[in-house]
């Protein structure tokens, strides 16, 4: 399923007219940022702070980057794409509803500490609305009530979701959704369970 | 605090029919429940209290110099605090930096009492701590005054181009940045309405109530406190206490909210 030009362009215009960044400002900020933290920080913690190139440049242009970058980043964020181990990229809609509710995990901080063991998930309903029985539900990104009622359950229609909840710049340069699987913060197995929950006709996103 | 509240009642109710012509009525009846509780909570503020014991520390001698506050200079004189915090984050020559509220204050504890930097703030995120406090009180001196943060000086000036490129900076795992949650309009998290603080509106309704009493938290929270809370909901690593990172944000947030009417402590969620 291939995006038409257009396409593109439409979801990456941004609100703003902001200018893209001078770089001197953006040498002064990387300045700043490393003198804001504690020297004594595990380094782990320190490359949260560090900008891959897709960050550094999305960033640069306020999320929307001229034609050259945005294939530059297409074309990047397509060969980052990993698959589950046996190929199966549909897995069990129960746990990605679990894993659309769960918005603790991986925060670092000293003054309020997270439950050790909070569970990780993508906390999908943060910026989505999915199944229609949850009211609590965001609006940053598209709806998605209904999503697999419209695509089905074709390995084309799979594949393609699957590998946008990966490594959603592989679709659409400086989106504003996490690259879930490329930036390791969900499994390949969850990300073929939230597949689940947004494709099987069985789940309550389709009901 | 009856302006304020019609006022906000006026921002939300616009919020909540934005919202309900988009969601469907249950969301929408949601939306205006949260609204009817925030319109309750405007009712007697529960950071007045904290005020009064901030009003009672600037004027206590503390610390081997056995000194009072009240000699504390914000950029408009010694011991000058009307319409003081409307103004800040300001450069000083005596430090030769930008500072905050709280950086002046802990300036302020060092140079004036005598206390180490570690004494001064060691307890700074603490529920009603003697930082939140003063911060409470000064903020409270510049009710009905305009915002207006000064970038004239070079210093200022870089502060707050940092803090506008920051504002945008992408990073940490889940490839967050301030923009990504607030550069757009009529956004939410779940059901928490979201400033765009591109939105000159928006940003005002925002800026002049911190600092803030927070129902969720049962204290005040500062707009330092905050804003190193959104590094967390970030997955990004904490900051340090009074860095210029956090300092330079509030500088880019507080122009974005530039002429608006101060009205702190506010209450907030």
């Amino acid at each position: 399923m291939r995006l038409s030009a257009n396409a593109i362009v439409f979801v990456l215009v941004s609100a703003s007219s902001v200018a893209a960044a001078d770089k001197a400002a953006v040498s002064n900020t990387e300045a700043t940022m490393r003198r804001s933290f504690s020297t004594a920080m595990p380094d782990d913690w320190k490359a949260r702070l560090k900008q891959d190139e897709v960050q550094a440049l999305c960033s640069q242009y306020r999320n929307n980057p001229p034609p050259k970058i945005t294939a530059r980043i297409l074309a990047s964020q397509q060969r980052t794409l990993r698959y589950p181990p046996g190929g199966k990229m549909i897995g069990d809609w129960r746990e990605g509803e679990k894993l659309a509710s769960i918005g603790t995990g991986g925060q670092l901080s000293a003054i309020r500490p997270e439950v050790p063991g909070a569970p990780r998930g993508g906390n999908c309903y943060a910026c989505h609305t999915l199944a229609s029985s949850e009211v609590a539900a965001g609006n940053l990104g598209p709806s998605l009530t209904g999503f697999g009622k419209m695509r089905g359950t074709s390995p084309d229609a799979v594949k393609r979701t699957y590998e946008q909840i990966f490594n959603v710049q592989a679709f659409y340069p400086c989106s504003m959704m996490p690259r879930f699987g490329h930036n390791g913060w969900l499994t390949p197995e969850q990300i073929a369970d939230a597949v689940a929950f947004l494709l099987d006709p069985q789940s309550p996103v389709n009901k | 605090m009856r302006v304020l509240a019609s006022g906000l009642a006026v921002f939300f109710a616009g919020a909540v029919l934005t919202l309900a012509a988009a969601d469907d009525d249950q969301t929408g009846r949601a939306m205006e429940q949260i609204q009817k509780y925030r319109q309750m909570l405007q009712d007697g503020n529960p950071a007045d209290l904290l005020e009064m014991r901030g009003e009672q520390l600037w004027v206590t001698p503390r610390g081997p110099s056995r000194a009072t506050l009240e000699q504390c200079d914000f950029g408009l004189g010694t011991g000058k605090l009307e319409g003081a915090d409307a103004q800040l984050p300001r450069y000083f020559a005596d430090t030769d930096q930008v500072q905050d509220v709280e950086s002046r204050l802990v300036t302020c504890m060092m140079r004036l009492q005598g206390l180490t930097r570690e004494e001064a703030t060691a307890s700074w995120y603490l529920p009603d701590s003697d930082l939140a406090a003063l911060v409470t009180f000064i903020a409270a001196k510049s009710k009905g005054m305009p915002i207006r943060v000064p970038t004239a000086h070079r210093k200022e000036a870089r502060m707050h181009a940092i803090g506008r490129e920051l504002f945008f900076r992408r990073s940490g795992p889940l490839d967050f940045a301030c923009a990504t949650c607030h550069s757009q309009d009529g956004r939410r998290i779940r059901l928490q309405e979201l400033p765009n603080f591109l939105d000159r509106k928006d940003a005002q309704a925002s800026m002049v109530t911190w600092p803030a009493y927070r129902v969720s938290e049962g204290t005040v929270w500062t707009l330092e406190h905050r804003v190193t809370d959104c590094f967390r909901q970030m997955r990004w690593p904490q900051p340090e206490y009074l860095s210029d990172a956090i300092v330079a944000l509030e500088v880019y947030l507080r122009k974005q909210a530039d002429g608006a009417i101060m009205d702190a402590p506010g209450i907030k969620r």
